[in-house]
């Protein structure tokens, strides 16, 4: 094992360019992945927030006594879909009113404003479908008088939401491809440059378990300084766009772990395949 | 030791490269393999450290046969032979005493071990002065002893040559030839393929002669006359 560690690191002395230069293609493959991966984490995150506003508002009949609402209340807290649930007095509702209207406050007078519960929904949940049947279940207490979820925006944003799913997969799925494909083939150019290596240690009598060891432990190297590499990258571009576009979100360091750790599994996926290929070729 | 059992060797794109080949090499035996270029020389080399395995027949190299092999078998067998080419094959980026000391490490000889047996066989070979060259700073004769030192790093029972001397001058062949007796007198088996046919003759020794992919001539079974009745073997002046 020793060997195989010295074999691999001295790899990177004897061959300098090439190492550099399939460190810098993994850095670069990787960081467009993570481009875009940023970009999908910021959309998502906007919609999340967008989503987190979905819900459920119940107006209340006057007159309702407060041991009924206080039940319904219990009742609608007890639903698996059910974030919060809030009772919202006629009072509440008019202080919130002339808050959200400023300049327009005394517009309403008192009593004008029905009171309310509102029902926030769990992740999940905010669906158009889900949100349609809860609205439905609330609807049945008679003392509601009216019963409002933004059926229209709730389907758009369904919408958007699935879209945004769906392009982000089929891009990633691509950049992936992509990236693995051109990590693959820059390791099988750093396998290839030592056929001649790889020939005479098979011709000494080395075992194939022997000859691959180095190689994967130079591609898993190569991939794991590509990924840090590229999270570098990453990180200057998203200070770029925050200091002159827009501000956006980094990843959190579980996903940084993981993309350099994907970079680590590429690296030494491909060069398992090139020397794998390799070894049966020769 | 070295059994060929009326082996057969077809390749795919160029046809039948041997038919019907069989010999015996026997352990501390000097064989030469003749004959012109094309002939099945080096296939029968290859069928040796098992590059290659036969279409037909059998080839037994020290209990390990073709017919009966595993993956796993053929590494254990590469370290009881030594292999040389015309060619050299050392690894350009590094010296001489590097060059040999990778065909021990990478057959797991323990570290402390390495040093002491590079030197050796280094002075074996009488290279002890260049083991810091790189081999494009030596001759081809020079270059060809290290690929012999290599061949030889792990005591191999038997060596194999293909064509050693076919890029060396008439001196470097004399001093690499000599090389070859002195491996051969220590017990090492020597299976040499070459068409120089002065060498041959000079050296005295078994020679297997192939022609179209046939053994036509084998100096053990055939006494000293090829078919056409000329003279092989003579006295060894080397």
């Amino acid at each position: 094992m020793r060997l195989a560690i010295r074999e691999a690191l001295l790899a990177f002395r004897r061959a300098p360019m090439l190492s550099a230069l399939s460190v810098t293609t993994i850095a670069f493959s990787l960081f467009a992945f993570g481009l875009f991966g940023l970009v999908a984490l910021n959309i998502r995150n906007a919609l999340q927030r967008v989503e987190d506003r979905v819900e459920i508002r119940a107006f209340i009949a006057d007159g309702t006594g407060s041991e009924a609402t206080a039940a319904a209340v219990g009742d609608i807290s007890a639903f698996p879909e059910a974030a919060s649930v809030r009772l919202v007095s006629q009072d509440q509702a008019l202080q919130r009113a002339r808050r959200e209207l400023g300049e327009f406050s005394d517009v309403f007078e008192e009593g004008i404003l029905p009171a309310s519960i509102e029902v926030q929904l769990k992740p999940g949940f905010r669906d158009p479908g889900t949100v349609k049947a809860v609205a439905k279940r609330i609807e049945v207490y008679d003392f509601i008088d009216d019963i409002r979820f933004g059926e229209e925006w709730v389907e758009k944003l369904h919408r958007l939401r699935n879209i945004a799913t769906l392009a982000g997969l089929a891009l990633g799925l691509t950049f992936a491809i992509v990236a693995i494909i051109i990590i693959g083939s820059t390791i099988r150019m750093a396998v290839l440059a030592r056929s001649r290596e790889i020939a005479i240690m098979r011709l000494v009598g080395a075992t194939n378990g022997f000859i691959r060891a180095p190689f994967l432990i130079e591609g898993f190297l190569k991939g794991t300084l590509g990924g840090v590499m590229a999270l570098v990258l990453a990180w200057v571009a998203l200070t770029v766009i925050n200091r002159f576009v827009v501000q956006a979100e980094f990843f959190e360091a579980w996903m940084g772990a993981v993309g350099v750790l994907a970079g680590a599994c590429i690296g030494l996926a491909g060069s398992a395949l090139s020397v794998g290929r390799h070894l049966g070729r020769v | 030791m070295i059994r060929f059992s009326h082996v057969h060797k077809t390749f795919a794109r160029t046809g039948a490269a041997l038919q019907d080949v069989s010999f015996q090499v026997n352990k501390g035996e000097f064989v030469f393999i003749t004959g012109p270029s094309g002939a099945g020389k080096s296939t029968i080399l290859k069928l040796c450290f098992f590059e290659e395995q036969p279409s037909k027949g059998e080839v037994k190299v020290y209990g390990t046969s073709s017919s009966a092999f595993r993956p796993t078998d053929i590494p254990k067998l590469r370290r009881r032979l030594g292999v040389v080419f015309q060619d050299f094959r050392l690894l350009e980026d590094r010296n001489v005493e590097a060059n040999v000391a990778f065909a021990l490490e990478v057959t797991g000889t323990p570290p402390s071990q390495v040093s002491p047996r590079v030197a050796r066989l280094l002075t074996q070979v009488g290279l002890a002065s260049k083991s810091t060259a790189l081999p494009r700073e030596l001759s081809g004769g020079e270059q060809q002893r290290v690929a012999i030192a290599r061949a030889l790093a792990n005591d191999p029972v038997a060596l194999i040559a293909d064509e050693p001397t076919g890029n060396l001058d008439e001196r470097a062949t004399r001093g690499i030839f000599q090389l070859f007796r002195d491996i051969n007198a220590s017990g090492t088996a020597v299976m040499m393929a070459t068409h120089d046919l002065d060498l041959v003759r000079r050296a005295g020794c078994r020679t297997i002669e192939v022609n179209r992919g046939q053994v036509v001539f084998d100096s053990a079974s055939d006494g000293g006359f090829r078919p056409s009745g000329e003279v092989l073997a003579v006295e060894d002046e080397a």
